[in-house]
């Protein structure tokens, strides 16, 4: 590998600056509006924790004490863990259908990661408190420990697989870099589901389901993800066609996000089944998600927007209709935020003395997010696409030699068109 | 052949079997108004707190608890005020509260007055779940307490917590919960917390469960009035118990 003086360094920074200044209007214009959106969040999280005091700014309280922002956290992370698994079949388990996929996904499951942790970070009261006494304090029986110290691993795992990812000599080391990525990935996502299944306190949750169903859910996360950000660079960003390769990969992908999202579906109507017959806490909790307040999220767009017409559409694109595989992504990513927001609140309506029939918790808790809580969603959002926007051009759209390998397919598609038959 | 299994005076005595009979109409006559299910109930006595196995695995020592004698309540709220001035609870937060239930089939009293605090679980879900051991349970006393300095504020000890004892103090900058006024009186030399001395009518009594000279411990291992906790299902093993008197 080339040596990281100064003189690469800054002429790497001038020549990604340049791609960045060339991208168009529009593409400038996406960037400014992301990068608002970002600053915007981090103030509203900002003026929340450390000005108003997040009793006032946040709409979480002693009853609901995560809401939204811990939603939008597991949104993002699952995604990462989702994009990091399917990129990892290809590259370091030599499934070759998705090999093209890896330098893009790993970039993405590095952003989404981080989109988390800025939102957690504007979540927990004492941010800095987190980065000191994670590492001098541990507590080992902690779900949230290993969770977060996984994630962060992760990220360090990752970013050192993507640098090494450029270099086609450092192959091997990458490989390395990428199933270390992958093990601490798993093993994160895994112990999110298992904050909450530990709850013993809350029925809903409590169980080995959430963290089976975490992994399962991040795999389609992910591949919703591929499908929504390869279009997007595509089409939208470096405006070039696909290669060969890469349509093979989405083709692959497309498979896979059926086989997912049949699972899901046989997963959810278990979830709803078995809490069907639970205890009053749990059948109370269900009513309130298929017959209560939260009925439209779960039949509307969990079950019809998230899983059913996604289905449909990915079928019927048969993995070549790259433009229905996006508005069948775009469906599943808004539908699967909404099912994370659906899982940490429900969870948490029913009062813990629900069950001794005394006044004060005799009514089910409510939940509405307050203006702040949604602008620190924006700016983990607005972080995410700026991130991508940029990514895109700073790395030349994730390309070995995108443009080399476009000319040489489409010579021997010629050569191979005017091949006497 | 007589199968000797089938003769009930071959497993147990006339004698035990009619005193164990009659211990159980007086059970579920008293279970039904304390509100738990009766089969909790006398599982809670025949198992738990009966058992001499049980009295010899206190780990702490003193192994505080607390019995709240729950009929005793008149609501008057005394034991919030003392707890509110004693430890400077935010009027938006509470370490001890009052619920009330009411009774409309019930012949006289058609309310009961229930005082629920931190029950000082012996196996804790805030304490399994704080990342940074700023909540812990006190390896001398049993009580769970907090090291305010490294609470994150993640708040994942409030949504663990069966018994909802916990909140988030803004001045503090920390979760705050009951800790049995260790912090506050305790430590400093007085025996009992504040809403115990506050109480005009006795309900709650506080001590050494392991100690068979104490109230609670009289009052937890007696056989003749039901004791029970609340939420027993979550398998926290709590020490704040309840009982009529």
């Amino acid at each position: 590998m080339e040596g990281f003086g100064k003189a690469w360094f800054t002429s790497n920074i001038k020549s990604a600056s340049k791609r960045v200044f060339s991208g168009g209007w529009v593409y400038l214009l996406s960037i400014s509006f992301f990068g608002i959106l970002l600053l915007i969040g981090i103030g509203a999280g900002i003026h929340a924790l450390f000005i108003a005091g997040s009793r006032h700014a946040y709409a979480t309280s002693r009853e609901i004490p995560v809401a939204l922002l811990i939603a939008t956290y597991v949104f993002f992370v699952v995604a990462s863990t989702g994009l990091c698994l399917v990129s990892s079949l290809g590259h370091i388990f030599g499934v070759e259908n998705f090999q093209p996929l890896a330098k893009r996904c790993v970039y993405l499951s590095i952003i989404t990661i981080l989109s988390g942790f800025l939102v957690i970070g504007l979540e927990i009261e004492n941010p800095f408190r987190m980065a000191l006494y994670n590492v001098i304090s541990p507590n080992f029986s902690s779900n949230i420990w290993w969770m977060g110290t996984l994630y962060g691993f992760a990220v360090v795992f990752l970013t050192i697989e993507f640098i090494l990812l450029f270099n086609e000599a450092n192959h091997h080391k990458a490989v390395i870099a990428g199933f270390l990525g992958v093990i601490t990935e798993v093993a994160a996502n895994s112990n999110l589901g298992g904050v909450f299944a530990m709850m013993n306190g809350r029925p809903y949750w409590y169980g080995p389901y959430f963290p089976f169903y975490f992994i399962l859910s991040a795999l389609l996360t992910g591949c919703a993800f591929i499908i929504f950000f390869f279009f997007l660079a595509h089409k939208a960003v470096n405006k070039e066609p696909l290669m060969e390769k890469t349509k093979t990969a989405l083709h692959a992908v497309s498979k896979l996000t059926l086989l997912l999202l049949a699972i899901i579906m046989i997963l959810t109507a278990w979830k709803v089944l078995t809490s069907s017959v639970g205890g009053p806490a749990v059948t109370t909790a269900l009513s309130v998600l298929t017959g209560g307040p939260y009925a439209f999220n779960f039949w509307a767009i969990e079950i019809l927007v998230g899983m059913v017409i996604p289905f449909v559409l990915i079928l019927a694109s048969k993995g070549k209709n790259l433009t229905v595989m996006f508005i069948a992504a775009v469906m599943m990513i808004f539908s699967i935020f909404f099912t994370r927001v659906d899982m940490v609140v429900v969870g948490q309506i029913v009062p813990q003395y629900f069950d001794l029939g005394v006044v004060e918790y005799s009514k089910l808790h409510t939940y509405s997010p307050s203006v702040h809580e949604i602008l620190v969603v924006l700016g983990g959002t607005g972080f995410c696409v700026l991130a991508f926007l940029l990514g895109e051009k700073v790395f030349s759209g994730f390309a070995d030699a995108p443009r080399t390998e476009i000319i040489k397919e489409k010579t021997t598609a010629i050569a191979g068109a005017e091949e006497p038959t | 052949m007589k199968n000797p299994f089938n003769d009930k005076n071959f497993l147990e005595s006339p004698c035990d079997a009619e005193r164990r009979k009659f211990l159980k109409i007086g059970l579920k006559i008293t279970g039904v108004l304390a509100g738990g299910t009766v089969l909790s109930l006398i599982s809670d006595i025949d198992r738990a707190y009966s058992l001499d196995i049980f009295r010899d695995q206190y780990p702490y020592k003193p192994h505080y608890a607390m019995v709240l004698r729950q009929d005793r309540c008149i609501d008057c709220k005394k034991c919030m005020t003392a707890c509110v001035s004693t430890n400077q609870v935010p009027d938006y937060g509470w370490r001890t509260k009052i619920l009330k239930r009411e009774l409309p089939a019930a012949v006289d009293q058609k309310w009961d007055f229930i005082p629920i605090l931190c029950n000082q679980c012996n196996n804790p879900p805030c304490v399994r779940t704080c990342p940074t051991t700023a909540t812990y349970k006190d390896k001398t006393n049993g009580i769970v307490q907090m090291n305010n300095k490294k609470c994150i504020g993640c708040k994942s000890c409030i949504m663990a917590c069966p018994y909802d004892a916990r909140y988030y103090n803004e001045e503090k900058q920390a979760i705050d919960k009951c800790d049995f006024c260790f912090g506050s009186r305790l430590s400093t030399g007085s025996h009992i917390p504040a809403c115990v001395e506050a109480c005009p009518s006795d309900v709650r009594i506080f001590g050494d469960l392991s100690d068979p000279a104490s109230r609670v411990f009289q009052l937890v291992h007696q056989l003749q009035k039901p004791v029970w906790v609340l939420r027993k299902d979550v398998g926290a093993k709590p020490n704040v118990f309840y009982m009529k008197d």
